[in-house]
């Protein structure tokens, strides 16, 4: 589902029009559908090739292909290529850089449409040598660059190894398959860091949910009402949340994935409690706790009244960290689950007008960092997912003019779908992202500000 | 959610088992329910058909329950106000909604009394162990009532219809008279009498001497316990908004006493007694859909749903009203009795009466004859009065006079939030909570019902 202009400058007369007057266009995107391939072409596996070093691109190249794809350890002349992986994670000093990159430079015009381009590497802050932390670093801005460089729909990623993980991680390749394929689409200059060796790859890549229990705030409409229909395709039996007067919508999205409804108003004291008894008495578990819930009550600081900034701390962060709580504290959960927060690019970048708002998302990526140790504690994680331009009944209000401008100022050119913001949050909710916990994952093209 | 996967053999012992037992019956119980708000007539639902509220009350139920696909034992739910393409309603409904489309259903029409009827007689089959589970409910819209054309009119199409050659049709057609064109709306008129229930029931409150104070504090109290158990969340999965309503549009959290006297009498002004009914003690033309789900122990267990309460014992009473030997309303008056002593049960046995408020009279004048040495001595055969109830137990959270009266839709609407308050109450001294239901109905009939709370002992939990 993309924009009327998108589809315009995809095709015919008006790609022709929009290359000449030198317009923005962007295309439609690649998006994940369950049995279609992971990436449209062979994988160009790229490590260092020198000192003997080249143990993990030979494992990582066949692990790739253990998974179905067609991989390449160089490229071959004029072949078009679905992805280029490239493996940093050797990388001393920022010399060290030139040969691999250049080799993938050299493959970058044969890229397909909604082509990949990942980088494995490891955090900077993770070395004390800061000729190494130098080369380190000097990848975000490679990615990122190159995120601005490609067409097509095409982007790149890149994954950051904490120093106890290694490329062939559970983490890792998760990370890895999540770029690759099409549930990464909206998301370009982005890095994950895997901190841990923990989680596990899915028995089925079009099932990996499983068996899973899912909760989701917020769940009648929107970004919701997309998270909850992605998580049930991922195979996740679903408890739909949302406030008592949004239940008539409820009842549909809680029928259309055959779960459960849930009113609740979430800032009640006891709706964490409520939550964990629905969610163990009706379907035995928790496993999934996504925090989407979330309201706007937009107004010039100058002109912010108690009830605007009460209602959206109440609702936006204060209740994730009352439910988180009871968590934690609860006896009846074994095992922590995988918690999910939507926060939202204003949280990063802010946004004139969403003081209140941004104070929320903000709280909400404060939040994730410092819960990621107590749920990891409990065997779960915590990271976060922050929307840039979604199309949702929301942003569709907005005035047609700024509309269209906030929705073409990302590499991409176009705003995302909710389903984008979806597919992020159930990788993260996966037993793959086990190893990732505290991030905070942008879904938002490599929007130009705040980045 | 465990699927029911059972094999046909194990089905069909689960299902032969109690029959088999020689305790008898097994227990039915009411895992929960779902409504839409009650809205005025002619307001909100104007535009909806009793078929899209049904659906809309059974996929509230649904949702709540994750009932979706599922093949239910039976599905029962009726409409008082019906038209004549709904003759397969409620199976019409269960089509459109998320269950399995092998779900049988059946209409039921017992009047106002067709909601409990249709809880009473699935929870038998649940007790016998010919079905496992059930969703019985109710559905009425004043709004999108049927009109039918007069039978002069509908004799000379039938006729038409009939007739073979051109002649014969204008034959037929001659006989058309302008007066057959003017079309039968329905109304709440009893057929033998001629009089509407508002008047009936005018007759039965002058009768037993209710006073307008008593009737509207009866009203008042109903708006403010309504008001209130909507304040605390009560209705949060009672309840599934519906076309934007997400109360029912009659409740006026804002009326006092003072607004309630000002309003003038509508039934009764003939009487020559003083008249005493008014619109803010008579219940208003309302839409509406209510859905309960009942089912065994084992079905419930089997998918980790809530048990609320079982439903004990139900009895139905009818009177002669046509020769005026007793009110049109008052069936419950005998209906109660009989029950209670069936079950060793006195009135003080009781942690909740739930009395549908068709009109606040009603309510009064069944109390009244209750009360009544006379009565007791004479109607119910008993050495005196039959006994008076603890005010304080009566619709705790408002009935019919806040909440609005779509007919066939009260019972479901009862049930379920009474189950509530059981399953809530719990324990008392030493025995579950108990409520009774009373509902009046045309025709000089009542039903009433006894539910209690499912034991806590055995896995409730509040």
């Amino acid at each position: 589902m993309s924009d009327k202009y998108t589809q315009f400058v995809s095709r015919g007369f008006g790609r022709d029009l929009a290359g000449r007057l030198g317009l923005p266009r962007p295309v439609e995107l690649r998006r994940y559908m369950a049995g279609s391939p992971l990436v449209p072409g062979p994988v160009l596996v790229i490590g260092r090739q020198d000192e003997g070093q080249g143990k993990e691109p030979e494992a990582l190249a066949a692990e790739l292909l253990s998974w179905g794809l067609d991989v390449r350890r160089n490229a071959l002349p004029k072949e078009k290529l679905g992805a280029i992986v490239l493996l940093l994670d050797e990388v001393r000093r920022p010399e060290d850089l030139e040969v691999p990159v250049l080799t993938a430079a050299r493959s970058l015009r044969d890229l397909a449409a909604g082509g990949r381009v990942v980088t494995v590497s490891r955090t900077a802050e993770s070395s004390a040598d800061p000729a190494e932390a130098a080369a380190r670093q000097g990848i975000d801005g490679i990615v990122r660059s190159v995120a601005k460089e490609l067409r097509d729909g095409a982007t790149a990623n890149g994954i950051l190894l904490g120093s106890d993980a290694v490329p062939r991680s559970p983490g890792t390749l998760g990370a890895l398959r999540f770029f690759l394929s099409g549930r990464s689409a909206f998301v370009d200059g982005q890095f994950l860091t895997v901190s841990t060796a923990s989680g596990r790859q899915p028995g089925d890549p079009d099932k990996p949910l499983a068996g899973k229990v899912a909760v989701v705030t917020g769940a009648a409409r929107g970004i919701g009402a997309a998270i909850a229909r992605t998580l049930h395709r991922d195979g996740a039996a679903i408890v739909a949340v949302d406030v008592p007067a949004a239940g008539d919508h409820l009842a549909e999205v809680a029928n259309e994935v055959k779960g459960t409804a849930l009113q609740l108003d979430i800032t009640v004291p006891d709706a964490g409690d409520r939550i964990i008894h629905h969610a163990l008495e009706r379907h035995g578990s928790l496993d999934i706790l996504v925090h989407n819930a979330g309201i706007t009550r937009d107004k010039l600081l100058a002109n912010m009244d108690d009830g605007r900034w009460r209602s959206v701390i109440a609702v936006n962060i204060a209740s994730q960290l009352r439910i988180n709580d009871a968590i934690l504290g609860s006896p009846d959960l074994p095992v922590a689950p995988r918690i999910v927060s939507v926060a939202s690019t204003s949280g990063i970048a802010g946004n004139r007008g969403q003081s209140n708002y941004a104070a929320s998302k903000g709280g909400v990526i404060g939040m994730v960092r410092a819960s990621a140790p107590l749920l990891a504690a409990q065997g779960g994680t915590i990271n976060a997912v922050a929307p840039g331009f979604i199309e949702t009944e929301m942003t569709a209000r907005i005035p047609l003019l700024t509309r269209e401008v906030a929705r073409r100022l990302n590499s991409l050119q176009q705003g995302g779908d909710p389903g984008d913001v979806a597919e992020a949050i159930a990788f993260l909710a996966s037993d793959a992202a086990g190893g990732i916990s505290g991030e905070v994952l942008r879904v938002c093209g490599q929007n130009l500000v705040g980045a | 959610m465990p699927e029911a996967a059972l094999s046909p053999e194990e089905s069909h012992e689960r299902q032969g088992q109690p029959l088999a037992r020689a305790r008898g019956v097994r227990k039915a119980v009411v895992i929960g329910g779902n409504r839409i708000p009650f809205a005025r007539s002619g307001g909100a639902y104007t535009r909806s058909s009793n078929q899209d509220m049904l659906t809309a009350a059974l996929d509230g139920l649904i949702a709540r329950f994750g009932l979706q696909e599922e093949r239910l034992g039976e599905v029962a739910a009726g409409a008082v106000l019906k038209h004549s393409r709904d003759f397969n309603l409620t199976r019409e409904a269960v089509l459109g909604s998320a269950l399995s489309a092998e779900t049988p259903a059946y209409d039921l029409q017992q009047a106002c009394a067709t909601g409990l009827e249709t809880v009473l007689g699935l929870a038998n089959k649940i007790k016998l162990g010919q079905i496992d589970s059930a969703v019985a409910g109710g559905v009425d819209s004043a709004s999108d009532a049927p009109i039918a054309v007069s039978d002069g009119l509908r004799g000379v199409l039938l006729d038409l219809n009939r007739a073979k050659t051109l002649s014969a049709r204008l034959k037929v057609l001659s006989r058309l008279r302008p007066k057959d064109i003017a079309p039968d709306a329905p109304d709440t008129g009893e057929p033998r009498t001629g009089l509407s229930m508002g008047e009936h029931q005018a007759l039965t409150t002058a009768q037993w001497k209710i006073t307008r104070e008593a009737q509207d504090e009866l009203a008042y109290n109903s708006h403010r316990n309504l008001a209130a158990a909507y304040d605390r969340g009560f209705f949060d999965d009672l309840l599934t908004p519906y076309r934007g309503l997400t109360r029912d549009s009659n409740l006026r959290p804002d009326t006092s006493l003072e607004k309630l006297a000002t309003l003038k009498p509508v039934f009764g002004k003939t009487l020559g007694a003083e008249a005493t009914m008014t619109a803010g003690n008579s219940t208003p033309l309302t839409d509406g859909a209510s859905a309960v789900l009942l089912g065994s122990e084992e079905w419930a267990d089997e998918r980790g749903l809530p048990k609320l309460a079982t439903v004990l014992d139900g009895e139905a009473a009818a009177v002669d009203f046509v020769h005026g030997k007793d009110g049109l309303l008052m069936a419950p008056a005998f209906a109660v009795p009989r029950l209670l002593a069936r079950n060793g049960l006195t009135l003080a046995d009781f942690d909740f009466f739930e009395i549908h408020e068709a009109f606040a009279g009603t309510v009064l004048s069944t109390l009244a004859a209750w009360e009544d040495e006379d009565f007791g001595r004479r109607r119910l055969g008993l050495p005196g009065a039959f006994g008076s109830i603890d005010r304080s137990k009566l619709n705790v959270n408002g009935s019919s006079l806040a909440a609005g009266h779509p007919f066939a839709a009260t019972g479901g609407r009862i049930v379920a939030s009474l189950a509530k308050m059981l399953h809530a109450k719990g324990m008392v001294d030493g025995r579950p909570a108990r409520g009774l239901v009373s509902i009046c109905a045309a025709g000089g009939q009542g039903v009433v019902a006894i539910l209690e709370a499912y034991p806590a002992a055995e896995g409730g939990q509040a």
